[in-house]
């Protein structure tokens, strides 16, 4: 489709990009104040419009968009829905939280919108330029959010070692591409697919080249051994910050894995079932990367003191979880995914806000500093424990389900080695994150109460209100996954 | 059938009613949230004993309550009752607002222990309800939660660690149950969690033996880790001793016996060839359990260890009953089951009846009790000889029925077993010695006899337990129906 005609598809984006310099400028027409002000409102009205907008793409046929740069398909809509969805709740953190500086607030604003229309873009990129375009535009901005806080020491740190280790990814991946572009002549993802299976290469170069792009998506769903950077930046970097990393940048870590490699390496074989290409056993390689990752994670939370620390070897873990649905190869484990990335949005914003309410308020983050909090903070705390509960994956909670689907995706790809794996994990990752609820109902701690923003009790019922309502309920999300996870051929 | 309305979800969902009325409670009325939810649990044991009263003995599964809950993975909301688990929803029904009134003594924060022992009522009764496999598995994991809060926060003095161990042992037994429910839902075409179908479907798909006994395996370690059969039993005397009194009945009389409820309800009728092929095991580690729980009952000082390992012993001969296939086998560890539940439950309360007079529960400690408190002591040995089995009581008839039934098939093991009985009685009566005769223990002179509250939840079980003592027919008739039936599909 020309690149006028596209415009009609790309709603989402362009409002994205209004909200983007409309924030920037506000802040030369506007001075800076605590809480809810100008600028947050506008960038909360953009999302919330780039949000509804996102909805009138959903019955639309899959099309090629901007000269087959962009794809149009059920995919690319969900992953937007899901990108401007958590922006718009990180902003909703953002406005009260002390860790961001606020008299640069709209700058941070502008820079969350970048990142999101980066995200927005990557899952919907279908050229190698425009993918690698759109993953800069979001690793940017996420470096220098990673740094935006008003402390030195650890944060500096953090944001050093994201970019270093990011700087050396996407370079790397960079290197795959040009190597597939080298083997094949074309940029277009599909249209490497075309040579590969029309030359039935299993050249190992093939091999190599995908892998390099893995170092790329590996790094940003923080699968092992790529991981080693996020204990550090999610221990350093501003807490809404850090929540937005574990959700969205896993989110797009995922739709570029997805995207690039069912679009590049294989081919639809009917029914739902992807081939590969002969001689490259993906599916190995796929269980083995979610095993090691999710049982490094798992081993890795289990020493850990500080919360943030804990629960960046969760988002580790449940890296692994998740990449069991690429093992899969088949439809039903990329609508696991989906399906999976759904509940893990609400379960981890909601266990990161209570992290951030309690940084906000005492300035601690250690998990000694949670004893007795359901004596001194009574909704945080119930909240809390219900994230954590779903992270572990138990009824009746969202986690539960969403575990369910992809150990059935992946069981029913003959992975049953896989699933031992991880329900194995899932009990071994109960020990810790029982470990805050321990602190939380089972000790005693100070008796000193601990206030919060009004606002944050309606937004902490709102986050944990679906956590519980999707295990009752999953049935239209099951169907939205599934639908979705149709991509453009 | 379908004329007595949503009975079961009646049961079932009041409790979770009553939660959240309790949640609406200021945490300062303490008697209003003991009332209320006292007040909570009565109507589910009214429609209980409704239920227990208009159950067709003769009929299979009874007022069923089917909707299609997920139909994209054709998940039901599925109800329904046989005769298997009409005691053990009575059972539930029957301890729960005894056991709220035996929390009576408890201050700390009660509105969330109130809470929480509402849900795991729900819990219970819906693993006993539930006949879809994925409901029975939401409900089986469900009641974890609030037993690892109740254990935690209102537990003894190494509260934490118990919890957490009961929490780790009994899910990690669980997520094999997951791992079972997840193959045999893909192994059936269509995709079904109907408990009542399955094996006829797996059948259909023609999956192997080798299939049925992995799944079967993976069933049994999530039930023997709830029995708690040999060598799963570990986390049993930690949570039992730490847990308060009201939690300690719970655990003894209902989440034990959802173990062998789930191999009676789920493994052995999905997969009948693999219960027989599993028998022989099965009997052994009865064995293990009657034997080596009695003797490890024998050498405690705690009276409440010894209690809990007594359990062990008790849920051995279950298991020894279960896995022989005669009727008379059967029936009996169905009424073991029912037995154990109300003797198990009174065991306990009066452990906590001493406990909060005397603050231990050293066996040695005390001494000539029944000079001072004659009513506490008559209740204690009738609660004693109950559990050793004198004829006349409840535990009699059933340990009776078990080792008749068992003999034809498992000859050597079940005499063997039957040094069960004797080693029982041994630690019963020489604890009994030990705590009420002889001469009375100076520091006790001055010991409160037992009060009305504390009559009031035992006086209805020691009701029970004498009456099928003398007459077990009419609890017998509701499940002999099913357990032939049962026995039909393995033979």
């Amino acid at each position: 489709m020309d690149n006028l005609s596209s415009l009609s598809y790309f709603i989402p984006e362009l409002t994205l990009t209004v909200t983007l310099l409309l924030v920037l400028c506000s802040d030369l027409l506007h001075r800076e104040q605590e809480g809810l002000d100008f600028p947050a409102w506008l960038a909360l009205v953009g999302m919330f419009v780039a949000f509804v907008a996102h909805f009138g793409l959903y019955g639309k046929p899959a099309v090629s968009l901007f000269e087959g740069m962009i794809a149009h398909d059920p995919f690319a809509v969900f992953f937007k829905g899901f990108f401007i969805f958590c922006t718009f709740i990180i902003v909703l953190l953002s406005i009260y939280s002390s860790e961001v500086f606020y008299y640069r607030k709209s700058e941070y604003l502008a820079i969350l919108s970048a990142i999101c229309l980066g995200m927005c873009l990557t899952a919907s990129s279908t050229n190698l330029i425009m993918l690698y375009l759109s993953i800069e535009l979001m690793s940017i901005g996420s470096y220098l959010l990673a740094g935006f806080a008003r402390s030195g020491g650890k944060t500096d740190e953090a944001a050093i070692k994201y970019v270093l280790f990011g700087a050396m990814s996407t370079g790397v991946m960079l290197f795959g591409m040009s190597i597939l572009y080298g083997l094949t002549g074309t940029m277009d993802i599909a249209g490497i697919r075309q040579v590969l299976f029309a030359n039935v290469s299993s050249d190992p170069v093939v091999l190599l080249s995908f892998l390099f792009v893995l170092v790329g998506a590996g790094y940003k769903i923080a699968a092992v051994p790529f991981h080693f950077w996020c204990p550090d930046v999610y221990e350093g970097a501003p807490t809404p910050v850090t929540a937005f990393l574990s959700v969205a940048s896993k989110g797009t870590g995922f739709a570029l894995l997805i995207r690039f490699f069912y679009r590049a390496m294989l081919q639809p074989a009917g029914e739902g079932t992807w081939s590969s290409l002969p001689a490259i056993d993906w599916m190995l390689l796929f269980a083995i990367l979610s095993a090691v990752t999710m049982t490094a994670g798992n081993l890795g939370a289990m020493p850990q003191r500080n919360i943030k620390r804990l629960l960046a070897y969760s988002a580790i873990a449940h890296a692994g979880y998740l990449l069991m649905g690429i093992a899969a190869l088949t439809s039903e484990g990329i609508a696991s995914i989906l399906f999976y990335l759904v509940m893990y949005l609400f379960t981890n914003l909601t266990a990161f806000l209570v992290v951030m309410i309690l940084v906000n308020r005492t300035g601690e983050d250690e998990i000694p500093s949670y004893r007795g909090l359901w004596q001194r903070a009574p909704l945080p705390a119930v909240v809390m424990a219900i994230a954590l509960i779903s992270l572990t994956g138990l009824p009746p909670t969202a986690g539960f389900v969403g575990k369910l689907y992809l150990f059935i995706a992946a069981w029913h790809s003959g992975l049953y080695w896989l699933v031992v794996v991880a329900v194995l994990n899932s009990v071994v990752s109960l020990y810790y994150y029982f470990r805050i609820v321990r602190a939380m109902f089972l000790e005693t701690g100070p008796d000193t109460a601990i206030s919060h923003q009004p606002v944050y009790e309606t937004v902490l019922v709102l986050l944990a209100a679906p956590i519980l309502l999707l295990m009752i309920f999953f049935g239209p999300v099951l169907r939205l996954a599934q639908y979705c996870a149709q991509m453009l051929p | 059938m379908s004329d007595s309305g949503p009975l079961l979800t009646l049961i079932t969902f009041l409790p979770l009613l009553g939660m959240c009325a309790i949640l609406f409670i200021p945490s300062r009325q303490k008697e209003w949230i003991k009332i209320v939810s006292l007040i909570f649990t009565l109507p589910s044991l009214v429609l209980g004993i409704k239920m227990l009263i208009e159950f067709d003995p003769q009929v299979g599964y009874q007022f069923i309550e089917k909707a299609p809950w997920i139909p994209a993975f054709n998940i039901h909301y599925y109800m329904g009752v046989d005769g298997l688990s009409v005691p053990m929803v009575f059972l539930t029904v029957l301890l729960c607002p005894i056991c709220v009134l035996a929390s009576w003594g408890i201050e700390d924060r009660i509105k969330g222990y109130c809470a929480m022992f509402l849900l795991l009522e729900t819990g219970m009764l819906g693993v006993f309800c539930a006949l879809d496999l994925f409901l029975f598995y939401v409900f089986w994991e469900l009641m974890l939660l609030p037993m690892y809060f109740l254990i935690g926060i209102w537990g003894g003095p190494r509260k934490e660690y118990a919890a957490i161990k009961f929490f780790l042992y009994t899910l990690f037994g669980s997520v094999f149950l997951l791992l079972a429910v997840i193959a045999i839902w893909l192994a059936t075409s269509p995709h079904s969690f109907d408990m009542t179908q399955l094996n006829e479907q797996l059948l259909q798909s023609g999956v192997g033996a080798t299939f049925r006994n992995l799944c079967f395996l993976a069933m049994y370690v999530a039930f023997a880790v709830k029995i708690p059969a040999f060598p799963f039993h570990t986390w049993l005397p930690d949570a039992h001793v730490e847990a308060p009194t009201a939690i300690s009945v719970i655990l003894a009389g209902i989440l034990l016996k959802m173990g062998t409820y789930g191999i009676l309800r789920v493994s052995y009728p999905i997969f009948p060839d693999s219960a027989k092929w599993f028998a022989p095991v099965m009997v052994m580690i009865a064995l293990i359990n009657i034997v080596y729980g009695s003797l490890c009952a024998m050498a405690q000082t705690d009276l409440k260890k010894l209690v809990a390992y007594s359990s062990i012993a008790h849920m051995g001969y279950v298991m020894l009953g279960m896995a022989s296939f005669t009727p008379a086998a059967m029936n009996g560890a169905v009424f073991q089951m029912f037995n154990h539940g109300t003797i198990t439950a009174m065991l306990f309360l009066l452990v906590g009846v001493i406990y909060d007079r005397a603050h231990h529960r050293d066996i040695d400690g005390f001494g000539g009790l029944a000079a001072q408190t004659p009513i506490y002591a008559g209740i204690t040995s009738l609660a004693f000889f109950a559990a050793l089995g004198l004829p006349g009581l409840s535990g009699f008839i059933s340990e009776a029925l078990v080792f008749l039934g068992a003999f034809p098939t498992w000859p050597i093991i079940t005499i063997l077993s039957t040094s069960g009985i004797v080693l029982t009685a041994g630690y019963m009566l020489w604890t009994f010695q030990r705590i009420f005769l002889g001469p009375l223990n100076e520091k006790y002179r001055t010991l409160p006899e037992i009060n009305a509250r504390e009559l009031v939840t035992l006086v209805p079980l020691a009701i029970i337990v004498l009456f099928l003592g003398i007459y077990p027919a009419p609890m017998l008739n509701i499940f002999d129906h099913a357990v032939r039936e049962l026995l039909n599909r393995i033979l």
